[in-house]
């Protein structure tokens, strides 16, 4: 009885915090941009894919995005798997707990579930947070518990807390993120690497849906025509009735 | 007729009564020849039946029925199986669709009293058809096996724990398990897979055997079978279902089919109301999501569950709230007391009592995908309600304009001022 009464307590109060009021950068993706998709992929591959899998993604589905089995073999298997495979990792889902807080999830749908802009702001949106175990907190999602991967292409962000007054005297806190060391990119050079990034987790969460979009016009226009020839067969057989 | 289907079809009506059947269900049953946009949704309901009914089966192909592997074996259906994301989409876009087109089929039922005398048990087919079609979404929607099935069905299996004394312990047998877990997916999936499917098909026959000796009704609400033609008995309104009904509800299928695929193809999500982002992130028992809500077409009457205040600490006040707002369309044909059937010939007592209900559904449908506190609160300085949430007390207002509706039926429908019905069907 306690648990159920738990449970309503969740249904009506927690939708009190539901909705983050986090700003969200737009990711500049473009799904169509082969290049950005394959640069994407070789930084999935070499930063996300050590601790997070894509076990839904086979390498083989690489060629949707221009690439062949030959260069798949050649600059994104490391480890003796098999193109045919899907994208998996060593790291024990147990030991990843123990490390992390919690085993890093699978991101073969994170674009589904989290959105590309939300992956694009978070990815930006780490700075230095020495109360933190890993020493890095994110902007996008408090006390995360993932460390900034990507620190040595971006450098060092720090969180700056301003306080400043509105016309009518209020205190208004704004956030704003610094560099304060400089990585192995410049900040726009980083940005781009993480559109193609984020591009690329786009494509992962729905391979099929390049296809989808073209299939779906032949669709329509045939529906089109079909609603054509259905019509003019209603309105002669009901030319008696009226 | 070529001589050898002739012979053929000879052989096979005095062995099984085929052309009896066809006249009396296509050539021979006479419809109202008035049908109007409102008539479609009949049609298109069995139409999408069909569709879930055959991508399910492709789907149950590839589909594993194991807490483990469900949520991956979706998403090997959307990659890995040949044309699985069409199958897929218009799965779960069908679902929808469903709803979409059995809403508006009821609601033609309210404008035109399709559930007066002699239709009543039509309509009670038609209600069990509705839960076991809410049912069936409900237990679909638990099998991809993501956040929002596995906490969705939890929240409403504990709707059942409320029932006081035994609650608890009907709960823990419906989930086969202290929480949901692997057994309730399993039970699920039977349930969804055979069990209600084959409930909904029987249903849907009676509804369709019972409309057929009766005849349908009209947007005019006047029974055809009074006006025959004294020669050859064929209602002077009515005209063959086939080939006439038949060609315009093809054009219905084209319109339906474009709206459909319009949807599967460059929206399947439709903005998170089709398809959740938090069903894209695997169940987790220990992890709640900050915001619960059920698929858009149960909304209504979540919101009536939500509204309705505890009562001894108990929430089975709302539970019996939310079954009732179901089951009372039931009471439909006993409620009405007008002497007209259709809308063209109610006064205005009806027709506001119909708005307003319409209305409500509508904002009780858009407080349910919403949390509570979505309009904010009451200033301190307002009596009585100081504090509370608007879209609780709006939600509370609500439900009781829902329930008026049949509620003050009676006496409404009998006192309102109508006008008087022509003897023949009319446009």
């Amino acid at each position: 009885m306690k648990k159920l009464l738990f449970m309503f307590g969740l249904l009506l109060s927690l939708t009190v915090q539901a909705n983050e009021d986090v700003h969200l950068d737009k990711a500049p993706i473009n799904p169509s941009n082969l290049p950005s998709l394959q640069r994407g992929a070789k930084v999935f591959v070499n930063y996300c894919l050590n601790c997070h899998s894509a076990t839904s993604m086979r390498y083989n589905r690489l060629k949707d995005i221009g690439l062949t089995d030959e260069q798949i073999k050649a600059n994104l298997l490391f480890a003796g798997e098999k193109v045919g495979e899907t994208m998996q990792v060593g790291m024990k889902p147990r030991d990843a707990k123990a490390w992390f807080g919690a085993p890093p999830p699978d991101l073969s749908v994170i674009a589904r579930s989290r959105t590309p802009d939300w992956l694009y702001t978070y990815l930006r949106g780490f700075y230095r947070d020495e109360t933190r175990p890993t020493g890095w907190n994110n902007v996008a999602f408090a006390n995360v518990g993932m460390p900034h991967a990507l620190w040595e292409l971006q450098g060092e962000q720090h969180l700056q807390v301003q306080e400043t007054k509105d016309i009518e005297g209020n205190a208004v806190v704004s956030h704003h993120l610094v560099l304060a060391k400089p990585g192995k990119m410049a900040p726009a050079e980083y940005d781009a690497m993480v559109a193609d990034l984020v591009n690329y987790l786009t494509f992962m969460a729905e391979p099929a849906k390049s296809k989808r979009l073209q299939l779906g016009i032949i669709v329509l226009l045939a529906l089109a025509f079909f609603f054509m020839i259905a019509f003019a067969l209603k309105k002669e057989f009901w030319k008696d009735v009226h | 007729m070529n001589k050898y289907l002739t012979c053929a079809l000879n052989w096979v009506d005095e062995r099984f009564p085929l052309t009896a059947n066809w006249k009396a269900h296509l050539s021979e049953y006479y419809a109202p020849k008035n049908f109007n946009f409102w008539y479609y949704f009949g049609s298109l309901a069995m139409l999408v039946l069909v569709l879930q009914i055959v991508t399910g089966i492709f789907l149950t192909m590839h589909y594993k029925p194991d807490a483990a592997l469900a949520f991956a074996s979706v998403e090997y259906i959307m990659r890995d199986v040949s044309w699985g994301w069409l199958i897929r989409y218009m799965h779960s876009t069908g679902a929808s669709m469903f709803f979409v087109v059995v809403y508006l089929h009821m609601f033609r039922g309210l404008l035109y009293g399709s559930y007066r005398n002699p239709r009543e048990l039509i309509w009670l087919f038609g209600v069990a058809i509705f839960l076991c079609l809410m049912g069936e979404a409900f237990f679909g929607y638990l099998l991809p096996w993501g956040q929002m099935s596995y906490w969705g069905a939890q929240v409403i299996v504990n709707l059942f724990a409320t029932i006081p004394f035994v609650g608890p312990d009907v709960a823990e047998w419906l989930r086969g398990d202290y929480l949901v877990s692997d057994a309730t997916l399993n039970r699920f999936f039977a349930f969804h897979v055979i069990a209600l499917p084959l409930v909904l098909l029987g249903l849907v026959a009676a509804h369709i055997i019972a409309l057929h000796e009766v005849g349908s009704n009209n947007p005019d609400g006047i029974e055809i079978k009074k006006n025959k033609d004294p020669v050859t008995g064929i209602p002077l309104d009515g005209i063959p279902f086939h080939p006439y009904y038949t060609v315009k509800d093809i054009v219905g299928v084209a319109v339906f089919l474009i709206v459909f695929s319009a949807i599967v193809f460059f929206a399947p999500e439709m903005g998170g109301y089709f398809l959740e982002a938090n069903n894209f992130v695997p169940a987790d028992p220990l992890k709640t999501p900050a915001h619960i809500a059920p698929v858009w077409y149960f909304t209504p009457y979540y919101s009536i569950l939500r509204a309705v205040p505890p009562l001894f600490n108990s929430q089975f006040p709302g539970v019996v709230a939310m079954g009732l707002s179901v089951m009372i369309f039931a009471a439909l044909p006993w409620l009405d007391k007008s002497p007209v059937k259709s809308i063209r010939y109610r006064g205005a007592q009806y027709k506001g009592w119909l708005a307003a209900f319409v209305v409500s559904f509508l904002i009780l449908g858009y407080l349910g995908t919403e949390p509570s506190n979505v309009w904010g609160q009451f200033g301190a300085n307002v009596p009585l309600l100081g504090g509370a949430d608007r879209a609780t007390v709006v939600a509370r207002m609500l439900t009781v304009v829902y329930f008026l509706f049949f509620a003050l039926m009676p006496w409404y429908t009998k006192r309102d001022k109508t006008k008087p019905v022509p003897e023949r069907v009319t446009g």
